[in-house]
C-alpha cells in the first residue's frame, strides 16, 4: 500500500511536508512500516488541498491536515475503513466520492486532438494503426462520398483551431465547389504565437493523425496534393513528419489508389522561415509560392484562388488532428462536447505565473477559473491572480470578472480577447498591464509584414506611446491617442493579424484602465515593473546613518552625514538596487 | 450583356457594374474616394492595388471592418458610406500615420507640387501630425540616372509593381519587415548593382519623392553662363507634345515653337532638334535593315534577323542584361541622342570652328535612361562625352521657370539649321511604332525603288502592348513586330529566341506608349489618357510636316554629301554605330 | 513492408499490432515492464534523451527486460522530463522531473520491487475512447 501526498506548490504551502512527516511517524508507531509515503507532483486540485491519495484503491482525501495522519493510518491503513469526513464531496449532490476516478475533476481535461500524444510512439506507424489510425480514412474512402464527409464535418460543428474559428466543414464545402484541374490542401503548421506549442506537440507526438486528416480533406474537396507548411525552427516535428510520410507511403496510405479506392493523394513539406505573418493563410500561400510572405486581401479566398491560383483549403494542425476521430465516432458524438457554437475541445499552452505550466486540452465551455485553479493548480507562490492573456499577440488580457465566463470563440471575442491558436498566459500581481500590452505590441511591431499603413506605422506609434507611458512621460492626451489609434488600426488593417494586433492594448485599457491612469497621473507602477516610475526612498526613522548605502551607490546619488538619516537624490538615482541590498535596517524602499 | 447590381452609396441609390470595385462605382457617379497606393495604367494591363495604404477605406453596412474601396467589389444591396465620421477619422489617422514616418521636407523635395501625399494631406486639411516617433532611415542611393531616397517611401509598392509586372526588370521588391519594410533591390544593394535598366518608370509611378531623376539643371545653367563654351541643345520628339502640361496646357498640346523660343531665351547658342538625328538614324538603321534582309534573302545564314531597334536606352540596357546571347541581333545604330552628339561635336564643331572640348551638348529628353546612356564610356572621346548633359522634360520646364520666362506668351520660333531640320518620320519616333514606321517609309522606297503613295502605315500604330504587322514591299512581305513596355518586349523576344515567331524587324520602346509615356515626361499620376493624347499629338505633328520621309530631309542629304559619305559607310560606322556588352554578370548578388 | 490495399488489410494489421501493444501496455505473462519517455522538443530539451539512454543501458546491465519506447508530449511541461512506467498488470504511473538519479531510483525501487518513489505526476485528464 502507498500513501501519495501531493507535493505541489499549493499543497506544500499548506503543510504537505508536515503531513508526510506525521504519516511516517504514525505508520511507524502503529507498526505499518511496509506502507510507503510518497510525495507526488501537483494533482491540480489545489483548491481542495492538501491531497492524500491511497493506492491501490484510489481513495482521494482532500483538505487533509497534519493532525489527520493518525486517523488515516488507524482507520484506512489498518482497518481498511475510509475516513469519510476527509472524502471529496460532490458539490452538486453532496455525496462523498471515494474513488478519484469518479470525480468530476478528472473530466476537466479531455484529450481528443492530443489523444495519441504521449501514448504512442510517433515514429512507428504500427502504433498509430493499432490505435484506430487510418481507420477513418479507410472508412471515408471505402464507405463515404465526398459530400457525406463534408456533411459530417459540418454537422460536427468543428471550427478552425488556428485562431479565427471559421467553420471547417463550410470551408471544405466552398473549396469542394470550386472546380479546377488541380486543388490543394494545406496544413498550416506555422505556429508563431509566443509561448504556443500546441501544433508542435501534435506533430511531434502524433504526426499520422494530421496526414490521415489531410488525406480525408483531399478526398472531400477533390485535391490530390497536400502541403504542410511548417516552420524550419521545428526540426523534431519535421523529422517525425518525414518519417511518418515515408511510412504512410510504404504502406500505400499515401500515393496512388489508396485503399483500392482509386483516390490518389500525397503530401510534401514546405518550410517557413518563422515569420509570424505567414500563419495568415494568404501570406502562407504566397510564401509557399516563393513570393514575399505577406497577406493579400480576401476575396479571392484561398478556396477560390489559392496556391498557384488553384482552389486551396488551409487548416491548422489541431483542426486536422480532430478530423479522424470525428469520422470514426461521428459528428453527433463530437457536437455533444462543448458549447452551442463552439464544439469539441481546445488545446492550450498554459503558461505564466501558474503552478502547473503545461499543455492541456479542455472541452469548450470550461471556465477560465477551472483552467487556472483546477488544472493549472493556481497562481505560483500563492500570489493574487491578476489577468490571463489568451490569443497571443492578437488576443487580449482578461481579468477577475471574466474568470467564470465559459471559454469559447464567441465569449472570448465578446470579452475583448480571442481564442487564438491557444496560448494562455496567467499573470499575477507582479505584472504591470501597461508593460504587458507593450510586450505584445513589441512582438507585433517586429513581426508586421509592413504592407499596410495601420500595422506598419500605427503599431509602431502605439508602441511608442506605451513606451512613453511606462517611462513616466505619458499624458492624458496619450491615453486618448492610444485608444483612437488602436481603434483605427483594428478598423483599417489589411489582414486578420493587423486587425487584432491592438487587442492587447484595448483589452488592458478596458480592464486595467486605472493602471494606465496611475502611470500617467501619479507616475506610479503598482506592480513595480516600470523602472522609470520607481522611486527609491530612505525612511528617515529607520535610517541610522551607517553610510553603507552611500558608499555603495555607483552614481553617488545618496547623501547624508554619518549617523544622520540619508537622502536619495532621485534625479541621479539609476534604480540599480545596490543600496537596498546593503541596507541592514530595511530603511530603503521602492515607492 | 453587362450585369448590374443595386447599391447605395452616400445615400445615393445607384446601379453599378457587377464585378466593379467600390472605387470605380463611386467614381462613375462623381464620388472621388481618395487613393494613394492604387495605380492603374488604363489599357496597359497594369494595376497596382496591394490594398496597403488604407486611404480609400469606406464603411460597408454589415461589415465589421472598414473596406478598401480599391479592392472591394460591389455586391447587390451593398450600402456604402464614404464620408461617415468613422471613415473620415480612420482616413485621417491613416494619413497622419504616413506623415509621421515621412520627412517634412516638402519645401526642398523634388516632388513638391507633384506629390500625391502632399496633396492628400492638404485635401484632408491636416495641419498637425499628432504622432511623434522614430522615422525610418535608409541610405540614399545615387545612380547615374535615378536617386532613391527611401526615407520618403510610403510602401505604396507602385515602383515594385511597375518594375516587375510592367517591365519585368525585377530590380525592386519589398524587403525587411514591419516598420523597416521598404522597396529596394535585393539585399538592399544599390540600384547600379541590381538588374535595373534605368527606364525610370518607377520614378514616373512614385507618388512621393522617394524616387527621382538625377537633376542636372544646375550644370546646364553653369554651362550656359560659361563664356568659353558653345552650348548646343537638342530636343527629343516626345518633349514637344508634353512640355505644355507643365505650363497648364492640355495634354497633347503641341508646343514645338514655344519650346524653341524658350530654349533660345534661356541662352542656348544653337537650338537644334534630336529629330534631325532621328532622320539620320533612319538612314543608318534602314540601310542596315535592308542590308540584312537582302543578305538573308540571298541565302546568307550568318545574318541575324529580326533586326531590333536600338534607339531606346532602357531597352538597350534590358537586352544587355537579359539577352546576352542575342547581342548581335539589335541594330548597331546609335540612338538619335547619341548620333546627334557625335554629329554636333565632330561635324558642327568643326564647321563653326571650335574644338569639341569647347562645345557642350545638352539634350532634352522624355527619358531618365538617357542620362545613363550619355555617360556610357563608348560615347566619349578621350573622356569628353558626345552629349554632356541629358535633362528631362520636367527639368526643362524647371529651367524655363527659373529663367523667368512666361512660356504661355512666347512666340512660336523655329529651330536653328542645319541640325534643327527634320521630317515627319522623325517626329513619330516619340510614339510606339513610330521608329519602325519611319524606317518603313524609307526602306520601302529604297528597296522597291518606288515612291510611296501613302506614307501612313496605320497598321503599325496603336497602343496594344505587342503588335505585329506585315508590310508589302512590292511583293515581298516584311514582317514587323512592335512592343512597348519591357514586359511586352520580353514576351516578343522570348518568342523570337524560342523560334516561335519570325520577324524581319522589331521595334521596342521601354516605356508604355513609347517616349510619350517616358519616365522624364510630366507626371501623369496613373492617368494614362494623358499619354494617349500626347500619342495622338505626335501623329498630328507628323501630318503637319511638309516632308515626311527621312531620306528626303535636305540637310541629311547635305550631311552625307559634305561629311559622312554614305549610310553605313566607314565614317558612319565610326561615328554613328556602336556595340553592346554582356551585362548579365555585372549584377552582384551576395550570398 | 507490405502495402495496405484494403480495409481488411488495415484491420489485420491493426489486430496483429494491437496484441503486441497490449503486451507493452499492460505487461504480459513474461512480466515485461513498459517504459515510455515523453520525447517532444520540450522533453528532449529537459534531458529526456539522457533518461532514455539511461534506461536502455542500465536495464540491460541490470538484466531487467523492459519495453522502452519514445512518445510525444504528455502535457506536463512543468515536470519534464516525464516518463510513464507500466508494471505487468498494473495501472501506468507517470513520473516527473526524471533525471538519471531519479531513473536509477525508479529502476531499483519501482521496477524491481513495485515500491513507488517521490515525483509521481497524477494524471489529470481523460483521453477519448476510440471505439
Amino acid at each position: 500500500m502507498h500513501l501519495l501526498v501531493c507535493g505541489g506548490t499549493g499543497c506544500s504551502a499548506s503543510q504537505s511536508a508536515k503531513i508526510v512527516e506525521n504519516l511516517q511517524l504514525e505508520l511507524k508507531r502503529q507498526g505499518q512500516e511496509d506502507v510507503q509515503v510518497i510525495l507526488t507532483g501537483c494533482f491540480g486540485f489545489c483548491e481542495k488541498g492538501p491531497i492524500v491519495k491511497v493506492m491501490p484503491d484510489n481513495t482521494f482525501y482532500t483538505e487533509v491536515k497534519p493532525e489527520d495522519a493518525g486517523e488515516i493510518v488507524a482507520e484506512h491503513v489498518i482497518k481498511g475503513r475510509k475516513v469519510t469526513r476527509l472524502l471529496y464531496t460532490d458539490p452538486e449532490n453532496k455525496e462523498h466520492i471515494s474513488d478519484s476516478k469518479h470525480m468530476g475533476f478528472y473530466k476537466k481535461q479531455l484529450r481528443i486532438a492530443l489523444r495519441n500524444c504521449g501514448f504512442i510512439d510517433p515514429e512507428n506507424i504500427d502504433e498509430y494503426v493499432a490505435n484506430d489510425g487510418y481507420a477513418a480514412v479507410a472508412k471515408v474512402l471505402t464507405e463515404m462520398s465526398a459530400e457525406q464527409v463534408i456533411e459530417e464535418i459540418k454537422l460536427s460543428g468543428l471550427r478552425g483551431r488556428g485562431g479565427g474559428g471559421f467553420p471547417t466543414g463550410l470551408k471544405w464545402e466552398i473549396a469542394s465547389k470550386n472546380h479546377a484541374d488541380q486543388k490543394y490542401v494545406v496544413c498550416n503548421a506555422d505556429e508563431g504565437d509566443p509561448g504556443a506549442f500546441m501544433d508542435r506537440s501534435i506533430l511531434e507526438g502524433d504526426p499520422h493523425s494530421v496526414i490521415e486528416a489531410m488525406t480525408i480533406n483531399g478526398f472531400a474537396i477533390g485535391a490530390t496534393k497536400g502541403l504542410i507548411y511548417i516552420r524550419a525552427e521545428y526540426p523534431l516535428a519535421i523529422h517525425r513528419l518525414q518519417i511518418a510520410i515515408g511510412q504512410a507511403r510504404e504502406y500505400g496510405l499515401l500515393g496512388k489508389n489508396i485503399f483500392g479506392s482509386g483516390f490518389d493523394f500525397d503530401i510534401e513539406l514546405r518550410y517557413g522561415a518563422g515569420a509570424f505573418v505567414c500563419g495568415e493563410e494568404t501570406a502562407l500561400i504566397h510564401s509557399m509560392e516563393g513570393l514575399r510572405g505577406e497577406p493579400t486581401f480576401k476575396p479571392p479566398f484561398p478556396a477560390q484562388s489559392g496556391y498557384l491560383g488553384k482552389p486551396t483549403n488551409v487548416n491548422n494542425v489541431e483542426t486536422y488532428a480532430n478530423i479522424p476521430i470525428i469520422i470514426l465516432k461521428g459528428a453527433n458524438w463530437f457536437n455533444k462536447i462543448g458549447t452551442e457554437k463552439s464544439k469539441g475541445t481546445k488545446v492550450f499552452a498554459l503558461a505564466g505565473q501558474i503552478n502547473n505550466v503545461g499543455l492541456i486540452e479542455v472541452p469548450m465551455g470550461i471556465t477560465l477559473r477551472e483552467v487556472i485553479y483546477e488544472i493549472g493548480g493556481g497562481i505560483k507562490n500563492g500570489r493574487a491572480f491578476k489577468a490571463v492573456q489568451t490569443g497571443g499577440p492578437s488576443g487580449g488580457c482578461l481579468t477577475e470578472k471574466h474568470l467564470d465566463t465559459p471559454i469559447d470563440y464567441d465569449n472570448l471575442i465578446a470579452a475583448g480577447s480571442m481564442m487564438g491558436s491557444g496560448g494562455m498566459v496567467v499573470m499575477d500581481d507582479t505584472s504591470c498591464m501597461v508593460s504587458i500590452a507593450k510586450f505584445y505590441l513589441e512582438f507585433t511591431v517586429e513581426e508586421s509584414c509592413g504592407k499596410c499603413t495601420p500595422c506598419r506605422v500605427g503599431n509602431k506609434r502605439l508602441h511608442e506611446i506605451l513606451e512613453k507611458i511606462t517611462k513616466g512621460n505619458g499624458t492624458m492626451e496619450d491615453l486618448d491617442a492610444l485608444r483612437n489609434l488602436a481603434a483605427v488600426i483594428k478598423d483599417t488593417a489589411l489582414c486578420g493579424l493587423g486587425q487584432t494586433s491592438p487587442n492587447p492594448v484595448l483589452s488592458t485599457l478596458d480592464n486595467f484602465g486605472d493602471e494606465y491612469l496611475e502611470h500617467v497621473k501619479d507616475k506610479k507602477c503598482r506592480a513595480g515593473v516600470c523602472k522609470s516610475l520607481m522611486k527609491y526612498v530612505i525612511d528617515p526613522e529607520a535610517c541610522v546613518g551607517c553610510t553603507a548605502c552611500a558608499r555603495n551607490c555607483p552614481v553617488n546619488a545618496i547623501a547624508g552625514e554619518k549617523k544622520m538619516p540619508h537622502v536619495i537624490n532621485t534625479e541621479l538615482c539609476i534604480k540599480c538596487g545596490a543600496c537596498i541590498e546593503r541596507c541592514k535596517f530595511n530603511a530603503i524602499s521602492i515607492k | 450583356m453587362m450585369e448590374y447590381v443595386n447599391i447605395i452609396i452616400d445615400d445615393k441609390k445607384i446601379q453599378a457594374e457587377k464585378g466593379q470595385t467600390i472605387l470605380k462605382a463611386a467614381r462613375a457617379v462623381g464620388i472621388e474616394i481618395p487613393t494613394l497606393c492604387y495605380y492603374e495604367l488604363n489599357g496597359q494591363k497594369l494595376e497596382n492595388r496591394p490594398g496597403g495604404c488604407r486611404v480609400c477605406v469606406v464603411e460597408v453596412a454589415g461589415r465589421k471592418n472598414l473596406a478598401p474601396a480599391c479592392a472591394t467589389e460591389v455586391m447587390e444591396g451593398m450600402e456604402i458610406k464614404t464620408h461617415s465620421l468613422r471613415v473620415v477619422n480612420a482616413r485621417r489617422t491613416v494619413v497622419e500615420l504616413l506623415l509621421s514616418d515621412h520627412p517634412a521636407s516638402c519645401l526642398i523635395c523634388s516632388k513638391s507640387g507633384n506629390c500625391e501625399l502632399q496633396s492628400l494631406a492638404h485635401k484632408l486639411g491636416i495641419r498637425d501630425i499628432p504622432f511623434r516617433g522614430e522615422q525610418s532611415m535608409y541610405k540614399k542611393d545615387d545612380s547615374p540616372a535615378i536617386i532613391r531616397e527611401m526615407n520618403k517611401c510610403i510602401m505604396c509598392r507602385r515602383c515594385e509593381t511597375v518594375c516587375n509586372k510592367l517591365q519585368t526588370v525585377g530590380a525592386l521588391s519589398a524587403v525587411n519587415r514591419g516598420f523597416m519594410a521598404v522597396v529596394a533591390p535585393a539585399f538592399e544593394q544599390d540600384l547600379v548593382q541590381s538588374p535595373c535598366v534605368m527606364c525610370g518608370q518607377c520614378v514616373q509611378a512614385c507618388p512621393v519623392g522617394a524616387l527621382s531623376e538625377v537633376n542636372q539643371t544646375r550644370q546646364v545653367i553653369h554651362a550656359i553662363n560659361n563664356p568659353n563654351k558653345t552650348v548646343v541643345v537638342q530636343t527629343a520628339p516626345a518633349v514637344r507634345v508634353a512640355l505644355g502640361e507643365e505650363f497648364g496646357f492640355e495634354p497633347g498640346t503641341i508646343v514645338t515653337g514655344k519650346m524653341a523660343a524658350a530654349l533660345r531665351r534661356i541662352g542656348f547658342d544653337y537650338v537644334f532638334d534630336t529629330d534631325f538625328a532621328a532622320d539620320l538614324t533612319i538612314m543608318e538603321e534602314g540601310t542596315e535593315l535592308l542590308g540584312r534582309i537582302s543578305k538573308f534573302m540571298a541565302g546568307d545564314k550568318s545574318v541575324r534577323l529580326p533586326i531590333l531597334t536600338s534607339c531606346c536606352p532602357g531597352w538597350v540596357n534590358f537586352f544587355e542584361t537579359n539577352y546576352p546571347d542575342m547581342l548581335d541581333v539589335p541594330s548597331t545604330a546609335k540612338s538619335p541622342q547619341q548620333m546627334f552628339g557625335a554629329v554636333a561635336k565632330n561635324y558642327w564643331a568643326e564647321k563653326i570652328g571650335i574644338k569639341r572640348e569647347d562645345m557642350i551638348v545638352v539634350s532634352v529628353m522624355p527619358c531618365v535612361a538617357k542620362k545613363f546612356e550619355c555617360q556610357r564610356d563608348e560615347f566619349k572621346e578621350n573622356g569628353n562625352p558626345d552629349v554632356d548633359y541629358s535633362i528631362t522634360t520636367r527639368e526643362l520646364a524647371e529651367l524655363i521657370k527659373q529663367f523667368n520666362i512666361d512660356f504661355n506668351s512666347l512666340p512660336e520660333e523655329d529651330f536653328d539649321n542645319p541640325l534643327g531640320a527634320s521630317t515627319g518620320a522623325a517626329v513619330i519616333f516619340g510614339a510606339t511604332g513610330g521608329v519602325i514606321e519611319a524606317a518603313t517609309r524609307t526602306a520601302y522606297e529604297i528597296f522597291t525603288g518606288k515612291s510611296l503613295e501613302k506614307v501612313d502605315f496605320t497598321a503599325l500604330r496603336g497602343l496594344e502592348g505587342v503588335r505585329s504587322a506585315e508590310v508589302d514591299f512590292n511583293g515581298t512581305p516584311i514582317k514587323i513586330g512592335i512592343a512597348h513596355g519591357l514586359g511586352n518586349a520580353r514576351k516578343l523576344l522570348d518568342m523570337v529566341r524560342n523560334g516561335e515567331a519570325n520577324f524581319h524587324a522589331i521595334e521596342v520602346m521601354a516605356c508604355p506608349g513609347g517616349c510619350v509615356g517616358g519616365a522624364g515626361q510630366p507626371f501623369h499620376h496613373g492617368d494614362f489618357s494623358k499619354v494617349e493624347k500626347r500619342f495622338e499629338a505626335i501623329y498630328r505633328e507628323d501630318a503637319g510636316k511638309p516632308i515626311r520621309k527621312s531620306h528626303e530631309n535636305p540637310y541629311i542629304k547635305q550631311l552625307y554629301e559634305e561629311f559622312l559619305g554614305k549610310p553605313c559607310g566607314e565614317k558612319s560606322h565610326h561615328l554613328l554605330h556602336t556595340h553592346y556588352f554582356d551585362k548579365s554578370k555585372q549584377i552582384e548578388v551576395e550570398g | 513492408m507490405t502495402q495496405i490495399k484494403s480495409l481488411a488489410d488495415l484491420k489485420a494489421l491493426k489486430s496483429n499490432i494491437q496484441e503486441k501493444m497490449d503486451t507493452r501496455a499492460k505487461g504480459n505473462k513474461d512480466g515485461l515492464v513498459a517504459v515510455k519517455v515523453a520525447m517532444a522538443t520540450c522533453g528532449i530539451a529537459a534531458g529526456a534523451k539522457q533518461v532514455f539512454d539511461y534506461f536502455l543501458t542500465e536495464c540491460e546491465k541490470r538484466h531487467i527486460d523492459i519495453v522502452l519506447t519514445q512518445t510525444g508530449c504528455m502535457g506536463y511541461c512543468h515536470a519534464e522530463p516525464t516518463i510513464e512506467v507500466t508494471l505487468p498488470g498494473k495501472e501506468p504511473i507517470v513520473f516527473g522531473y526524471v533525471d538519471t538519479q531519479k531513473a536509477d531510483e525508479i529502476i531499483e525501487k519501482y521496477i524491481k520491487n513495485g515500491e513507488l518513489v517521490d515525483g509521481i505526476i497524477p494524471v489529470n485528464y481523460e483521453t477519448v475512447q476510440k471505439n
